[in-house]
């Protein structure tokens, strides 16, 4: 508990020591779960398993210490390609998707908090999308766009999805959409829900516009639970894996993000090379989340406020 | 007119949204009662309707059943000891005053921002070690620490939210922190709260590829590493059909239960707020 | 386990993890079992994928019913390959002894004995001379033997029967026989097309073109392992898909098939002739509505570019995990398993090609199994894929070539050039 201890003493006596109880049971499952094999991860990203073989055609065993090689190796000639190829696409599919699904997710979250019946009936069906196991609603998805499958059939042409360029790129966007944009409505929907009626109705009086009322009302109240909702949905789709993977299919240039970078060297037994493209993600990551929080002010716990209340 | 124009948008919209929702998922129920023989026609209905993928799917071998089961506490579990950890770490990061509250906010968060499948090697040897091999503890705690920020996070925002003034009126009333917390607070956040327990309960309820690596007893298996397990008659056979079958039976019940529960959970949580 | 003990000291900062690493260390490492020694009785796993017909569970309970003492558990592992192998690289990785027998598909078989994660077994106790002999040399690496072949695998060429009769010719021996025989057959079937195989981005289309290589007298690796895909032979093979897909020859959405769209394709009768596995025989036998080809197809050998072509070896061997215990019991198991009885069953329940000889010349079999011949045929005129222990890579790069040619992104050449620097790279 040494972190958690080290942090109490800065605290404020009383308060701080109850923040460090209530604190420290997530603390420790977040160690043991996600602490300890990243640090075994950042670890690996500095060593290089053998791949060299004895005389007798057997693995020379043991990792040896290689600093930053394996960051380096990442950079350089075709896994450059590969990487950046692979940077983009994660990039690309993140700005599309979380920007579709902030759309959608707040109309239906919108629709929803109106809807006088049927709410609950609504409610319950976007859950469906959602609750889709990912692996079973990949190979959906896959079905849907096969050759001789039914989104061509509907649309009259033949379109190979699942082959290299845009269309494998669309249908993974589609499929990602169609499932987490529940994800935002649900948690924006739950942000409407604690609004008080009475700032509505002070609103109405003044005559203000259902437009006006959304810009200026609306979106500022259930700024806080959207942007929780949007920054989460940001984090995973830079991490985005099962989808794609089943969807279209491993290492093809349309559709590889990082995170099946990683899996695949891990595949191949590279593990510390797949290490330091999970780190090179997990860095990448924190930086959007970050900037992004910078940029948009997502001041969740209301730090900044505190702070500019002290002065 | 401005009502009548209103209804109309609004019905438009439940109508869109749940065509949006279900027309992908009408297809997966479509495919899970076709025959398996003509598994891949385009016919907009099942024609002639079978059960053979329902059956296949509940077939004695399979134990789906109790991997239903399995799922079932799994996620439960986790759900309860996700709302229980970070309903409290979320109300220290929202009420109390203490340093370095955004490095432990930012940490938090930090943990969901590794790949997922990277951490899986690393979780193995260690649960390999302390022998929590087939265990539910081995599938639980992960899915409490993939929950954990979201739900952190989540449930910081919604208690901010809440006016300080009335949890402080209720302490001069003579009520402790925590009597103040549970009645006042609580029942007004409950829309996220509730929010927060489907959305780990339904990221529990899907979680594979750590439900795979950590148990090989199949008493112990998820439904969705029973799902994955499916085969078809024969070498090659994607079992697709049974696998739309296990997906339509693994989420119905799911929403059907959301759908009963909602109103009485938020009435649960909201008993006995101050209103 | 050093590396583990100094990871876990990595992380004493983070608290609980210091609580951990004394449970660490002393762990799970039951060390003595990792010796060659194949000895111990008692309780073994089976790890495997796709139990198709339950034919596995019912020989495991005929073994658990004569041997109380040594009771055998299957594991299920996921219907994929590539999960398959990840659970099984996963478990050897943290030398868990979770799996005593893996089942292993034949192009692991270098990997896993370079990296021990198996052990040698004894070639005397096994009976290996009843065996086909391609399908042995799947299981051995450098020479010695580290599994027993359970089911062999070839390819075989499908064709419509009624069309080639009506049309007046005779099954192909050869690419450009095949070629004119859907010439022949075109008149009738304006709109059939005519060949289809693997050739999605997956494991099917480095099957497909070692076959293409191998059949137009080409290799892609040499008997010393030795890269030479850079030859005329092989371009020549490549060739022949990429102009056939160009021309049409291949329809355009063969690109997206693995095993099972192309079999859908062919039941449907949109193939005039389909390179396939065996067990596509008796679903598109089936009488029940689901095929609209019973009764009009056969089987040829693959043609090759100036005789008969030659075939890309599949199938699964059983090995002895290193880590497992139990080592004795796991060998008598694998011996009853690959046993002259236990095949039969398993080619009479899930019709999967047998590897033990006597069972192809068997006539009462090849009544039920008529193709069995001709299998025959093919798994003994069969190539391996390249046996290296880096094979992961080196069929990813077969598959990046071969894709590439095929969608026209690079032509036969290049692809091919690449190829030989990258394998060159790989085997070194």
């Amino acid at each position: 508990m040494t972190v958690v201890a080290r942090r109490a003493r800065g605290a404020t006596s009383g308060a701080g020591r109850l923040a460090v109880a209530l604190l420290s049971p997530t603390f420790v499952v977040l160690a043991l779960v996600v602490g300890y094999p990243l640090v075994a991860a950042l670890r690996e990203s500095v060593f290089r398993e053998g791949t060299d073989l004895d005389e007798s055609g057997f693995v020379v065993e043991g990792a040896r210490f290689v600093g930053v090689d394996n960051y380096a190796s990442v950079f350089a000639g075709e896994s450059a390609v590969r990487f950046w190829n692979a940077f983009s696409n994660t990039t690309v599919f993140t700005v599309i998707t979380v920007s579709l699904e902030v759309v959608i997710g707040v109309g239906m979250a919108l629709v929803m908090h109106h809807a006088l019946c049927w709410r609950g009936v609504v409610r319950a069906s976007i859950l469906v999308p959602w609750a889709v196991p990912t692996a079973v609603s990949a190979l959906l998805w896959r079905w849907i766009f096969q050759a001789d499958g039914v989104a061509n059939s509907i649309i009259g042409q033949q379109v190979l999805w699942t082959t290299e360029g845009w269309q494998a790129k669309f249908a993974i966007i589609l499929a990602d959409v169609w499932k987490t944009a529940p994800f935002v409505g649900l948690l924006v929907l739950a942000g409407l829900q604690i609004i008080p009626n009475d700032v509505y109705e002070a609103a109405r009086v003044d005559g203000a516009s259902p437009w006006r009322q959304f810009w200026r009302i609306t979106l500022p109240l259930v700024k806080p639970a959207l942007l929780v909702a949007v920054l989460f949905r940001v984090l995973d789709a830079l991490r985005m894996f099962d989808l794609p993977y089943v969807l279209i299919g491993p290492r093809k240039a349309s559709a590889e993000t990082l995170s099946m970078l990683a899996f695949e060297e891990a595949a191949s037994l590279r593990f510390g090379p797949a290490a330091a493209y999970a780190t090179l993600l997990f860095v990448y990551v924190a930086v959007t989340a970050l900037v992004f929080v910078r940029l948009l002010g997502a001041d969740v716990i209301g730090a900044a406020r505190e702070r500019a209340a002290k002065r | 007119m401005n009502t009548q124009l209103r209804r109309v948008l609004t019905f438009g919209g439940l109508g869109l949204i749940l065509v949006y929702c279900l027309a992908p998922f009408y297809w997966m129920a479509v495919s899970a009662f076709r025959r398996p023989s003509d598994q891949f026609e385009l016919t907009p209905l099942p024609a002639p309707f079978s059960l053979d993928n329902m059956t296949a799917v509940f077939s004695p071998g399979v134990g789906f059943g109790r991997s239903l089961l399995n799922s079932l506490v799994v996620a439960g579990t986790t759900t309860v000891l996700t709302l229980i950890i970070g309903v409290s770490a979320a109300y220290a990061l929202a009420r109390l005053h203490f340093r370095f509250k955004n490095a432990v906010a930012a940490l938090i968060i930090a943990t969901s921002m590794f790949p997922g499948i990277s951490l899986l090697v690393p979780l193995l040897a260690l649960f390999t070690d302390i022998g929590w091999i087939n265990t539910y503890q081995s599938m639980i705690v992960p899915s409490l620490s993939f929950a954990l920020p979201l739900a952190v996070w989540n449930l910081t925002a919604f208690f901010r939210q809440m006016p300080e003034e009335l949890e402080q009126a209720a302490m001069i009333d003579g009520c402790t922190r925590g009597q103040a917390f549970r009645k006042v607070i609580l029942p007004l956040a409950a829309p996220g709260i509730f929010t927060t327990a489907i959305i780990t309960f339904i990221a529990a309820w899907n979680e594979f590829i750590i439900a795979l690596s950590m148990v090989n007893d199949s008493s112990m298996q998820t439904a969705t590493v029973a799902i994955s397990r499916f085969t078809g008659a024969y070498g090659f056979d994607q079992p697709f059909g049974t696998q739309m079958a296990a997906g339509v039976i693994v989420t119905v019940p799911l929403v059907v239960m959301v759908l009963l529960f909602q109103r009485r959970i938020i009435a649960g949580l909201t008993a006995g707020g101050v209103k | 386990m050093g590396v583990r003990t100094t990871a876990l000291r990595a992380t004493a900062a983070l608290g609980v993890a210091v609580l951990l690493a004394s449970c660490g260390s002393g762990g799970n490492d039951t060390g003595e079992q990792t010796g060659g020694a194949l000895e111990g009785r008692g309780e073994i796993t089976f790890a495997t994928g796709k139990d198709t017909s339950n034919n596995m569970q019912k020989l495991v309970d005929e073994w658990n019913a004569s041997h109380p003492n040594e009771q055998v558990r299957i594991i299920e592992l996921p219907e994929s390959a590539d999960a398959q192998r990840q659970q099984m690289v996963q478990n050897a990785q943290v030398k868990s002894d979770a799996y005593t027998i893996l089942n292993l598909d034949v192009v692991w078989t270098a990997e896993f004995a370079a990296n021990r994660w198996v052990v040698e077994l004894p070639t005397d106790q096994l009976g290996l001379d009843k065996f086909l002999e391609p399908a042995v040399k799947t299981a051995q690496y450098r020479d010695k033997l580290y599994a027993v072949p359970v089911y062999s695998d070839g390819g075989l060429l499908y064709y419509r029967k009624d069309l080639l009769d009506a049309a007046g010719v005779k099954p192909p021996k050869t690419w450009a026989e095949l070629i004119a025989a859907c010439q022949a057959v075109k008149p009738a079937q304006p709109a059939i097309g005519c060949y289809a195989g693997q050739f999605e981005k997956y494991e099917g289309l480095t099957v497909n073109f070692d076959e293409a290589v191998h059949s137009a007298g080409g290799d892609v690796v040499d008997a010393s392992g030795k890269p030479v895909v850079d030859s005329p032979e092989a371009k020549a093979g490549l060739d022949a898909l990429v102009t056939a897909f160009q021309q049409g020859v291949i329809p355009q959405k063969a690109i997206t098939y693995k095993e099972e769209e192309g079999r859908r394709a062919f039941q449907a009768g949109e193939l005039v002739f389909h390179r396939q596995w065996p067990y596509q025989w008796n679903l598109a036998g089936k009488t029940d509505g689901s095929s609209q080809v019973a009764g009009k197809f056969d089987v040829a050998p693959l043609p090759g570019i100036d005789g008969p072509g030659s075939s890309t070896l599949g199938g699964h061997n059983f090995a002895i995990s290193a880590f497992g215990k139990n080592k004795a019991t796991a060998v008598d198991f694998i011996k009853f398993f690959s046993g002259e009885a236990a095949q039969r069953s398993n080619l009479l329940a899930t019709s999967q090609a047998p590897t033990l000889a006597s069972l192809y010349d068997d006539a009462e079999l090849i009544k039920q199994f008529p193709y069995l011949p001709m299998l025959k045929a093919s798994i003994l005129s069969a190539k391996p894929r390249p046996q290296a222990v880096k094979y992961g890579d080196v069929t990813q790069a077969i598959q990046e070539a071969a894709y590439a040619a095929l969608t026209g992104e690079k032509t036969s050449e290049v692809a091919l050039k690449e190829l030989q620097a990258k394998l060159q790279e790989l085997v070194k």
